[in-house]
């Protein structure tokens, strides 16, 4: 059961993937006033993604003569492990989940660190001065990035009263107000810090220092080619949308929609089979679609900002997303042993 | 003042307990960043850069060589290849200086569409560094936008001179032809299109925070170094210097905008510009002579280049007579020798030819004002983080056809 | 001062002989300087406070070789070092000419020399690399003189009027 639901996950992610890169191209196309991809697969450009892979794997296969072959080739495995070994305990609904462990929250925290070695291993491997800089820079971004990371993803635990992400998700079940994002002003705080840190900790805009096109000619992907810069690019993307799926489940309400439609006319108390399913699938589908819709502000802030430089985001770090992020936690402590059970039901009972 | 970071003298960094390798990297010739077959070698420290050298000549193409070789008339061709992203310039130059050693002047008509084909590519050129700055920066949408705008002024360069980057149009005597019908029409309707684009523009960089923090304080050119250095244009205009070669230049340069109004783009000391359409205000951050103001110099130019445009359309169509005539290839050149500099896009471009009766010049310079720019770059960078070397770079704006002839 | 026959007195009185003539007949006027001399007299031009010609726009240099000039009396030829200069203060402009021999002491292969104006005007120094390069011209004190365009084991001053390409340039052919 577990290898059966391992390969369709992997199915799953992967044409995610694909498909955040099929709309990356095209919202970065509308953004621009162009139209993106318009040509494979008829209408929109829909297989570009397949038609990317396939050039991709056309290509020659580089290792520098200068860099370690064995780390070289290992590291783009490690950066697709490590991005897939994220859905192994992340939700898609209070059953649709691969593992469900009581320690999720802090087995995904961890596990979002270690992409950093696939990096530096890469940037060192390729044997180059400016791939070098670019691993060294994601490992200073993404370690000084984990802790408001951790401070962020904390708070919903705290709320909770659990690292169990499937019991995360199903304490903002019944309506947008339930959700932790508009728990309390600490947790919408946090949140943003944990925004923030997100996208820092994925390399995307304006945090994309270690793959800085302009300075640094895309630092630790500079000598990779053809399978495994394809590895790369996909593992970036799978993470995107695992980092997506996180956020979703631990501040905007997981599986739930905005209104309780489902309670309110009975769907969900059926007992068929199929009606079981069919409902966890739906229930998944709205995670996704969450998911989707944050990668999309990441797109967006992409194609619109400028990049920092590295000590800009250290100082972002440093001076903004930790101080914020440390006060979100103590509020959200205080706020939990004062109020519990959130501003709007404190707002109520008052 | 300028928030420029200082390098740790030897001692300090000793103190520090992790040690850092100062290590050499090469950005170039094949790198995005340097905008063309430019080597830059960096001293590094971690992410501090202790010193860069710079690599020219990648791109020398033997010029003024081969301008010795070929008569005034035909070096027109080769001129377009300087600065070839604002090649109508580059003719201008080179005509005019052909033009002062031989005495001419060139009909009413003819100058006017002088100035609207210059200022056009002028905007053209401005629109490329503008666009490639952000793309330097991290941000690539302002780039296709600038882009589009180009590739509309470069279809109104192929109506009338049927080329698109190398026009080879502005000759000494006059321009290759007059301006087919519609042409004027289809200027106007671009400019009436601009505002837009341009702001645009300022709404994702001028104004941006993440793009003030890059560039405002970075690279601080003070007044003096400017002036020893020998830079100019929107260089030198953005150290506070008012200089515009269209004001201040020879005679027989500042006659073709005599009659012609438009401000000089430099700030005052307090990093206030002249009152033009509604541009956006310096921000707090912005010291006179830091990155942001060289690009802010630009989009400002890139506003009064309109204007200028608008202007010669108009003086261009009430003006009748002839455009002038291109002389003959064969046309002596008298003995002497005539050095004249315009203001180009870039900054002050200068051409000397030395005459000797005969139509080949015996010598030909061009002083390439990218060369000059791009001599202070290693004061600039001093100090400054690996990130702001394409930073302070692209803020030169140089061109590599340019700076290596 | 914008006038350059003034230029020329004042710099008359306080160089005297070193100032040599002032040509008017062309289209640039132009004041040529004994070439030992060029370096002191750039000093006194940028900081003299009714001249300040604080930027050097360009220099350029030519050479005329001794057979092609039929008018040339010198056997030798010459090479010109021409200074542009201008003064942003008083919107005014300045041309000295320095004149060298082709080679010194006419022993070809010996570089000319002249002194380096390059702590007078900074932008000086890549000029001044550029003529070294092409021209063949040794600025004496320059702190940095190199090939700047060419390779740096280029051989040969291509600028020269009896400049010959080389057969190839290792291994690649050039004719």
């Amino acid at each position: 059961m577990a290898v059966l639901s391992c390969l369709g996950l992997l199915v799953l992610v992967g044409s995610a993937a694909a498909f955040l890169i099929w709309a990356e191209r095209k919202i970065a196309g509308r953004i621009q006033d162009r139209y993106g991809p318009t040509r494979v697969g008829g209408r929109f450009g829909w297989l570009q993604s397949v038609a990317d892979g396939i050039k991709i794997l056309g290509k020659e296969d580089i290792i520098p003569a200068s860099g370690d072959r064995l780390l070289f080739r290992l590291a783009p495995y490690l950066a697709f492990v490590a991005a897939f070994s994220w859905y192994i305990a992340l939700p898609f609904s209070d059953r649709l989940v691969v593992a469900r462990t009581d320690i999720a929250a802090l087995f995904v925290v961890a596990v979002a660190g270690l992409e950093v070695y696939a990096i530096l291993l890469g940037g060192y491997a390729s044997g180059g001065k400016w791939s070098l800089i670019g691993g060294m820079r994601e490992t200073v971004q993404v370690i000084s990035y984990e802790i408001p990371l951790t401070l962020g993803a904390i708070i919903p635990v705290v709320l909770t009263g659990s690292m169990d992400l499937v019991a995360v998700g199903e304490a903002q079940k019944g309506g947008f107000w339930n959700w932790y994002i508009f728990h309390n002003p600490f947790a919408f705080l946090g949140f943003w810090v944990f925004v923030t840190a997100a996208a820092a900790s994925l390399n995307r805009a304006p945090f994309d220092l270690p793959e800085a096109e302009s300075e640094l000619v895309s630092g630790y992907m500079t000598e990779y080619s053809g399978f495994r810069w394809a590895a790369f690019m996909l593992s970036e993307y799978i993470a995107i949308f695992a980092m997506c799926l996180l956020t979703a489940v631990l501040f905007l309400g997981a599986w739930h929609m905005p209104l309780p439609i489902f309670e309110w006319f009975g769907w969900k108390s059926g007992n068929s089979y199929l009606h079981y399913w069919m409902s966890h699938i739906f229930e998944a589908a709205i995670v996704a679609t969450k998911a989707l819709f944050g990668a999309m502000v990441l797109m967006w802030a992409r194609w619109s900002l400028p990049r920092l430089r590295i000590d800009q985001v250290m100082i972002v770090c440093l001076k903004y997303c930790l101080p914020l992020g440390a006060l979100a936690f103590i509020g959200c402590l205080l706020w939990q042993t004062l109020f519990p059970g959130g501003i709007f039901s404190a707002v109520i009972n008052f | 003042m300028a928030k420029q970071q200082s390098i740790l003298p030897a001692e300090q960094w000793e103190s520090f307990d992790i040690q850092t390798e100062e290590l050499l990297v090469n950005m170039g010739p094949q790198h995005p960043s340097t905008h063309g077959v430019l080597r830059l070698v960096l001293r590094t420290r971690g992410e501090t850069v202790l010193e860069l050298t710079p690599f020219i000549g990648y791109l020398h193409r033997c010029a003024e060589k081969i301008g010795e070789n070929v008569s005034a008339q035909q070096w027109i061709p080769y001129t377009d290849r300087l600065d070839y992203l604002a090649a109508m310039n580059m003719n201008l130059g080179w005509a005019l200086t052909v033009e002062k050693l031989l005495g001419m002047t060139v009909p009413e008509r003819g100058r006017h569409l002088r100035v609207a084909l210059v200022e056009l590519d002028r905007i053209a050129s401005h629109l490329v560094a503008v666009g490639t700055y952000a793309l330097d920066l991290g941000n690539f949408t302002p780039f296709m936008y600038c882009f589009r705008e180009r590739e509309k002024i470069l279809n109104l360069f192929e109506q009338i001179s049927g080329a698109r980057l190398t026009f080879s149009f502005i000759v000494a005597g006059g321009v290759r032809a007059d301006a087919p019908a519609g042409w004027v029409e289809a200027c106007r309707e671009f400019l009436d299109q601009l505002p837009t684009t341009l702001s645009q523009v300022h709404h994702l960089l001028s104004t941006n925070a993440i793009f003030v923090r890059r560039t405002a304080g970075i690279g601080v050119l003070t007044k003096e170094l400017a002036i020893g250095y020998g830079c100019s244009g929107p260089v030198l205009r953005a150290s506070g210097v008012q200089w515009d070669l269209r004001r201040h230049g020879e005679p027989i340069y500042t006659s073709l905008y005599e009659d012609y109004h438009f401000e000089i783009a430099a700030p005052n000391p307090s990093g206030r510009y002249p009152p033009a359409e509604e541009l956006p205000l310096p921000p707090p951050e912005a010291v006179v002579g830091d990155c942001w103001h060289r690009y802010f110099v630009r989009m400002y130019e890139i506003h009064q280049a309109a204007k200028l445009v608008r202007q010669a359309l108009e003086k261009y169509e009430d003006s009748g007579g002839p455009v002038g005539s291109p002389i003959k290839h064969t046309h002596k050149l008298p003995k002497g020798e005539a050095y004249l500099e315009t203001e180009c896009p870039r900054g002050q471009m200068g051409f000397f030819v030395v005459g000797r009766d005969s139509p080949v010049p015996w010598r030909v310079r061009a002083r390439s004002s990218s060369f000059c720019n791009l001599s202070v770059l290693p004061e600039l960078c001093r100090g400054a983080f690996i990130a702001d070397v394409p930073a302070i770079l692209g803020s030169l704006d140089i061109v590599l056809g340019e700076v290596d002839r | 001062m914008r006038d350059v026959t003034q230029i020329f007195h004042k710099l008359s009185e306080r160089f005297a002989e070193k100032i040599v003539r002032l040509e008017t007949q062309n289209v640039d006027p132009w004041i040529e300087v004994e070439s030992t001399s060029i370096a002191l007299v750039g000093f006194f031009l940028r900081d003299e406070a009714d001249l300040l010609f604080r930027m050097l726009n360009c220099i350029t240099a030519v050479d005329y070789p001794p057979s092609k000039i039929p008018d040339e009396t010198n056997d030798w030829g010459r090479l010109e070092l021409i200074y542009h200069l201008t003064s942003l203060d008083y919107g005014s402009r300045l041309v000295l000419k320095v004149v060298l021999p082709r080679w010194k002491d006419n022993v070809p292969g010996r570089l000319p020399e002249v002194p380096t104006v390059s702590p007078v005007w900074p932008t000086a120094t890549w000029h001044e690399r550029e003529i070294f390069d092409l021209m063949g011209v040794y600025f004496v004190g320059h702190p940095d003189l190199r090939r700047i365009l060419c390779p740096e084991d280029w051989e040969g001053h291509p600028l020269r009027k009896d400049y010959e390409m080389p057969r190839e340039y290792h291994g690649i052919p050039l004719k």
